[in-house]
């Protein structure tokens, strides 16, 4: 995509009230709408601070009260097109050792825990070697979470409804349960999936399929609960919900495999675009991290209404989580420094970083750019669709993601 | 392994004790008129009342406040009840054929019903139904002894009491037919025996009355009929009192008296036979008193035996007395009528003084020595559902003068119908504690009337009746009654009884009342967008009223209200008796029904609000001073009005529907299939029921801010605090809405010599949006201390410690998900408890409630009460919002007991059991309203199968008097709470909050918090502040 492949927008001799920060000076001019794209907008910066030649990295506060990057045109016009009428830049040296976090309310929320009673990432830093993106500039829609603790059997499920306006997107109805006890087969009541609607944050994360059975919402058991209650709690936790559900395809949930366990022992989440679908590692000591979860990732979506537990599973490459940015904008010194136990964990980026050129940029994480970064995220990915991801790009990711836990799809 | 989050600590045994002193959950009394009552019975020794019920109660009733309820394990039909005189016992029979021994016994020193003893008669080998041993009637001999049981079959069983044995003398139609004439006999059965009467001056005599018309004098000692009477097809009959005749009533609708002598063994003609409604075909009387009187002409009361054509369809009882001819006409059936009158023996006359009806709605009792029979009114069993009952509100500690004056008031207004002859079921006495303070409440009816109802004690006992119809114009005036009377001169109607369950305009329906206690100003808001602010006058008056429209819409384009019209008020001046008159009526535009109201006696404002906005009017200028609408642009289904949902109702009828054919089919699934057509029959239905199966779903989706009826103002609250800044308190209003919006304005008020010149400002302060957007369900400002603030007038008059001033307010906004604390003036979140999250349920009601220790007179502690959509009730620290307890109260499918419920502040409540029935309920171990009462019983000896000691006991001993002390009044309460709150942090001690380690404030979500009372240069220079001197400020966005 060429820099000015999206020029903004309607009232292009319209003002916007720039008010930057870089670390405790401020400056406020006025910045035409039109003029340029990130890489003027980055001189300017640097000009009106007064701090050329200082490497920077730069955020603006968008109207849900997120800290989000800019660093490339189609952000940098998003900024400027959300501005309304004050754009709020902090501007970071790129070289801080603690980086800005960019997250879905960042600007708000403190660092405090996920949740008190589940495990808190620990504060490593782990020295990134390999330049991939940075994770952070990605809004957290899911995760796997507690994957030390629970059986085998159960996969517990964060749902970020945060910032998108994506629905959650799914049903959920009673049926029975079966389980195996010293007395035999018990059938108890149990509240199932039913349905995924297509296109919501259920579907799209991919981990919540069809018919699994819902054990927990937010910690809690929802055995005795009608199913009107249950939705209750998930209404009302929808906004950080957590399902710890038992799949219904049990065939991808645990492999053991070697490989996976050193690199989890590190505390370092890695994740990999991973053909098998989801690898646990089950660490016979297990680390206090969240560990290692590789899940069939971004996006492998069950088909839609398929009730079918076999998890043929069918990559649909929409809404994939590649964010690149533009390398030479971001000098990646020290991008994946360390994770700070931050609400999020933000979980590292879906892809191995690319080759810098590339044709298109798709960022954005914001909701309004969602259909175009599915466009061209789908030509931009196209081996790795309908299937694993090429195994060189999975090992070098595996390799080069050092972070905790979780992992992130848009 | 899968409890990760919310583990309890081990429970702090100090604070658990507290606990135990200051929660306990009991039942403790009905209140109104028993649903679907199926008997009657009275012991005129005890002066004791019974009511059984279908669904399978025993209500007994003696003075006020001496009450027993028992209940059968079988949930059948009560359909007989008789007393064993003065014993203290009764029998009752059920729909099932079982017969039932119960007995009022002192426990603790307080009486209490029992069941002792059930009996079911034999079904007769050889006889395929069951029916020909169907019970029929009951005669308990005057003896108590012998017990005597009329079956379908015809056949007489006698069982001996009270240990319910059946003797082996049964007398069985065989042997009846035998002192039959041939001629009467023809083969024919002679029926069920429809009656057993016994003779009023020999003991082994009794009278039994055959279906087909037969009756026998029957000598039980001999065996032998002592004369036989040949009449038509029976329907009761009743001795005179001097035996030398007796009545009977039968199924054409005339009764016949039968001399009774020895001299002619076989009667055939009565001496008197009367249709008193003929010639043309008349209804059974169904039963027939005759009562002697020492004035002359006997009393004969009976119900039914109305013509059948042009009054068929009336619930009647006719009273007639020589030429005195009265036809109470009443509005529910009849089930039983009793007189009441002279037992003695020795007596010559039975000079009944009253007599006793229970219909199906109400219990009406006329006093019979009083010319014109005027009706007594009932200490109890009030119908509260005389319209259905459509809110309802309490008041604690009502003063005195208020009191007197809404007695007084009542009083006139009962004047002319009504006698003040003492209540004549008097047994028993009560021992509760004569309450410490007056407790009202109020009842808002369908009808447009509000109903006052004395809550004190034991019996709910109605005060007066506020009609709010006759300002306005409906489509029905209220005449029909004057004109009726006069233009039907046979039969003699007279309509009694207040139940009247049909509405003129559904519009006048009550939706809110508000009652401030010290002012007596009341403020009633309805179906079509009335609001109402009455005044209490002792003075008839004719005045217009006032009204004024308020515009909710405001300037919202594009809505057109598609319900019911506005109501029009009257034109000209209205006559307003003595009582509640209204000074100005408030129309919400466009007229949905009122959704919550609010009252501020001291700054003479009232707020509204409906399901398109909330206003906010100066009574005292009659002005409006704020309408704001909170319609979401989204929200249409806010516009249709009440009556347009057609389509939920459509699906809900599928629904139904599909679920009644899905119980069919697993019905006939447990059918044995032999024949082919029933196998095709099982797999169509088999097919059925798969279609069927598609389960129920539910969708996991947040709220959105356009879910319909977004708007809807759930909750409205005034409050002194502190909203502009942390210096300046002043007058605030507060509304919530069914989004979680919260709106708080700053209001302006004059003092209070200048209310005339000076209006009202209000000022939009804070508009809060909670993140979840559940409805908003109650807003409650705390002060410094984290009390609940006092009621408007309490500080001024001295009857309240004025509010913590000093220290920081704050706010407890209750949504339907979670409860928070927030600081004021900042609206930072402090605590919260998200209910919904942790436990799967909804909070339907929350009040705050002072609860009192039973261990210590001056400990009080302050409690949020909620009821959720489960029918448990929770109570909660106030304001740590730590969980309390918790308690099972009210079955989740019953959700109009849930919809009903409402609380008072000391920590007691009220709910709908039936139509007609509240259940009062105590959620504090201190303050408890039951029944506490003992009845003296006279059993001659208990037999060997009676081994209970505690029947013995006949007698009262001072005993056991409850300490009057234990009811604490609410005023005392309340400033012991407010002593204890001085030198105490009980609420924030690290023993009150021991109990769950919820995590309340590490996790707030963020509010949406618009301030508008900072000027914009502030605004400009906090946000800075915030955002870039700490980047994340606690709860606070942004713009």
């Amino acid at each position: 995509m060429s820099r000015n492949h999206r020029t903004p927008l309607k009232n292009t001799d319209n003002l916007v009230e720039v008010k930057s920060k870089f670390e405790a000076e401020y400056r406020r001019f006025a910045l035409k709408r039109s003029n340029g794209g990130f890489e003027e907008f980055y001189k300017l910066l640097q000009t009106v601070h007064r701090i050329p030649g200082v490497d920077l990295l730069l955020g603006y506060a968008d109207v849900h009260g997120d800290l989000l990057p800019i660093n490339n045109d189609d952000n940098f016009h998003k900024a400027v097109t959300s501005a309304n009428p004050l754009l709020r830049i902090i501007i970071t040296r790129r070289d801080e050792d603690e980086p800005i976090v960019f997250a879905t309310n960042s600007l708000q929320r403190n660092k405090k825990k996920v949740l008190p009673g589940l495990r808190p990432a620990p504060q490593k830093s782990s020295k990134q070697q390999l330049t991939i993106g940075m994770p952070r500039d990605f809004r957290q829609i899911s995760s796997i979470i507690d994957v030390d603790i629970l059986p085998e059997t159960h996969r517990r499920v964060r749902l970020h409804k945060h910032g998108t306006n994506k629905p959650l997107g799914f049903y959920i109805r009673d049926g029975v349960s079966v389980r195996v006890t010293p007395q035999g087969v018990e059938k108890l009541p149990g509240v199932f999936i039913s349905r995924l609607v297509r296109g919501g944050l259920a579907e799209s994360t991919g981990l919540l399929a069809v018919n699994d059975e819902i054990l927990e919402v937010n910690g809690i058991n929802v055995a005795g609960k009608s199913l009107d209650q249950v939705t209750d709690m998930m209404v009302a936790n929808s906004h950080n919900l957590i399902v710890t559900v038992k799949p219904a395809n049990q065939r991808n949930n645990v492999v053991h495999r070697g490989s996976k366990a050193s690199l989890a022992g590190g505390g370092g989440g890695a994740r990999s675009a991973d053909s098998g679908g989801s690898t646990v590692s089950q660490d016979s000591a297990p680390s206090p991290t969240s560990q290692t979860v590789s899940q069939y990732s971004n996006s492998n979506s069950v088909a839609e209404g398929d009730s079918d537990d076999d998890g043929d599973l069918i990559i649909e490459s929409d809404s994939l989580p590649v964010y690149t940015p533009h390398r030479s904008l971001l000098p990646n010194g020290n991008s994946g420094s360390h994770d700070n136990g931050d609400n999020g964990n933000n979980g590292p980026a879906t892809l191995p970083r690319t080759h810098r050129p590339i044709p298109q940029s798709v960022s954005l994480p914001s909701n309004s750019s969602l259909s175009d970064s599915k466009a061209s995220l789908s030509s931009l990915t196209t081996p790795t669709h309908n299937g694993s991801r090429s195994p060189s790009k999975t090992s070098s990711s595996q390799e080069s993601m050092r972070e905790d836990g979780n992992f992130i799809t848009l | 392994m899968m409890k990760f989050r919310f583990r309890r600590q081990g429970n702090d045994p100090q604070r658990e004790k507290i606990k135990q002193e200051l929660f306990a959950f009991n039942k403790t009394v009905e209140h109104g008129f028993p649903n679907q009552p199926s008997a009657l019975a009275y012991d005129p020794k005890l002066q004791l009342m019974a009511i059984g019920t279908k669904s399978g109660a025993i209500k007994v009733y003696g003075a006020p406040g001496v009450e027993f309820t028992g209940l059968h394990k079988d949930t059948a039909t009560v359909t007989q009840i008789h007393f064993l005189y003065g014993q203290g016992r009764i029998l009752s029979l059920l729909d099932d054929n079982s017969l039932h021994l119960w007995e009022i016994n002192l426990k603790d020193g307080y009486s209490h019903l029992e069941e002792i003893h059930s009996y079911t008669l034999p079904g007769r080998p050889g006889i395929e139904s069951t029916s020909a041993t169907r019970v029929t009637v009951l005669l308990l001999k005057l003896s108590c002894e012998l017990l005597c049981v009329g079956t379908e079959g015809g056949g007489v069983h006698f069982l001996e009491l009270p240990g319910l044995t059946l003797l082996d003398k049964s007398l069985l139609q065989e042997e009846v037919l035998q002192s039959v004439p041939e001629d009467y006999k023809h083969g024919k059965s002679l029926g069920p025996v429809e009656s057993l009467q016994e003779h009023p001056r020999l003991q082994d005599k009794i009278l039994i009355g055959y279906s087909r018309g037969l009756v026998l004098l029957w000598d039980m000692d001999t065996r032998h009929a002592d004369n036989v009477f040949l009449g038509k097809q029976l329907e009761s009959l009743v001795w005179e009192r001097s035996a030398s005749t007796f009545v009977s009533s039968h199924s054409d609708g005339g009764y016949m008296v039968w001399p009774v002598s020895s001299d002619a063994p076989c009667t055939t003609q009565p001496a008197t036979a009367t249709i008193p409604y003929g010639p043309f075909p008349c209804k059974a009387v169904n039963k027939i008193l005759w009562r002697t009187t020492e004035s002359g002409a006997p009393l004969v009361l009976f119900s039914g035996g109305m013509p059948r054509a042009s009054y068929g369809d009336r619930h009647c009882l006719t009273i007639l007395q020589d030429s005195t001819h009265v036809t109470l006409d009443f509005t529910s059936r009849v089930i039983d009528f009793f007189t009441i009158h002279c037992i003695d023996p020795q007596k010559e006359f039975d000079d009944p003084t009253a007599v006793v009806v229970l219909l199906e709605e109400e219990l009406v009792v006329i006093d019979l020595l009083t010319p014109g029979w005027p009706t007594v009114p009932s200490p109890y069993l009030a119908p509260l559902h005389s319209s259905a009952i459509t809110c309802s509100c309490h008041t604690s500690n009502v003063p005195t003068r208020l009191w007197e004056r809404i007695v007084s008031a009542g009083l006139q207004q009962q004047g002319q119908q009504q006698t003040h002859v003492s209540w004549p079921i008097c047994g028993g006495k009560s021992l509760a504690p004569e309450p410490k303070q007056k407790e009202l409440l109020l009842t808002g009816h369908e009808d447009g009337t509000v109903r006052f109802w004395d809550a004190s004690g034991v019996s709910l006992r109605p005060l007066y009746k506020l009609s709010t119809a006759n300002v306005f114009q409906t489509d029905c005036e209220h005449n029909d009654s004057l004109t009726q009377a006069g233009e039907e001169e046979w039969p003699p109607f007279r309509k009694v009884g207040c139940f009247d369950p049909y509405s003129d305009d559904p519009r006048l329906g009550i939706q809110k009342i508000c009652l401030c206690k010290y002012s007596g100003k009341l403020v009633v808001a309805g179906t079509a967008g009335q609001v109402m602010v009455m005044n209490l006058s002792e003075e008839k008056s004719e005045h217009m009223v006032d009204v004024a429209t308020v515009d909710l819409l405001q300037d919202r384009e594009g809505f057109t209200w598609k319900g019911h019209d506005r109501l029009p008020p009257k034109t000209g001046p209205v006559v307003f008796a003595p009582g509640y008159q209204p000074t100005v009526l408030a129309q919400c535009m466009p007229p949905a029904a009122v959704t919550a109201v609010t009252l501020h006696a001291e700054w003479n404002l009232i707020a509204f609000g409906t399901s398109h906005g909330f206003g906010l009017f100066d009574y005292h200028r009659r002005s409006p001073v704020l309408a704001r609408c909170t319609l979401h642009p989204n929200d249409s289904l806010a516009m249709e009005g009440p009556l347009s949902r057609v389509k939920s109702l459509k699906k809900s009828l599928r629904q139904s529907f599909r679920r009644i054919r899905k119980s069919r089919v697993s019905g006939k699934k447990r059918m044995v299939v032999n024949s082919p057509a029933s196998k095709v029959q099982e797999a169509n239905a088999h097919l059925a029921e798969q279609d069927d199966i598609a389960p129920v779903q539910r969708r996991i989706e947040p709220r959105s801010a356009d879910d319909s009826l977004s708007g809807v103002v759930r909750c409205l609250c005034f409050a002194d605090t502190y909203l502009r800044d942390g210096t300046h308190h002043g007058p605030t209003m507060w509304a919530g809405t069914n989004s979680g919006s919260v709106y708080a304005y700053a209001l302006e008020v004059p003092p209070q010599e200048r209310f005339s010149e000076q209006s009202v400002e209000a000022l939009l302060g804070k508009e809060i949006q909670l993140m979840h957007r559940a409805p908003v369900v109650s807003i409650a400002v705390l002060d410094g201390r984290g009390n609940p603030l006092p009621e408007p007038y309490e500080v001024s008059r001295d009857l309240a410690k004025a509010p913590d001033m000093q220290g920081s307010h704050s706010v407890l906004i209750a949504s339907e998900e979670q409860f928070k604390v927030f600081m004021l003036p900042k609206v930072s979140a402090k605590t919260k408890f998200k209910l919904t999250a942790h436990e799967g349920c909804r909070v339907r009601k929350v009040a705050l409630a002072n609860f009192g220790s039973t261990a210590s007179d001056d400990y009080a502690e302050n409690g949020l009460v909620c009821l959720t959509n489960l029918g448990d009730i929770h109570v909660f620290s106030v304001p740590a919002l730590r969980p309390q307890v918790r308690y099972d109260c009210i079955r989740k499918e019953d959700i109009s007991g849930i919809a009903s419920c409402v609380f008072t502040k000391t920590g007691q409540g009220f709910y709908l059991i039936s139509p007609s029935e509240y259940e009062r309920f105590s959620l504090s171990a201190r303050v408890i309203t039951e029944p506490l009462c003992q009845v003296e019983v006279d059993r001659p000896h208990d037999s060997a199968t009676l081994s209970d000691p505690t029947t013995a006991p006949p007698h009262a001993n001072g005993t056991h008097k409850k300490t009057t002390g234990e009811l604490k009044s609410l005023a005392e309460a309340e400033v012991d709470e407010l002593q204890h709150a001085l030198h105490s942090t009980a609420l924030d001690s690290p023993n009150s909050s021991a109990d769950l380690t919820l995590d309340t404030t590490g996790e707030l979500t963020v509010e949406d918090v618009k301030d508008f009372l900072v000027t914009v240069d502030e605004a400009e220079n906090n946000r800075r502040n915030i955002t870039e001197e700490d980047g994340r400020p606690p709860g606070i966005l942004i713009n």
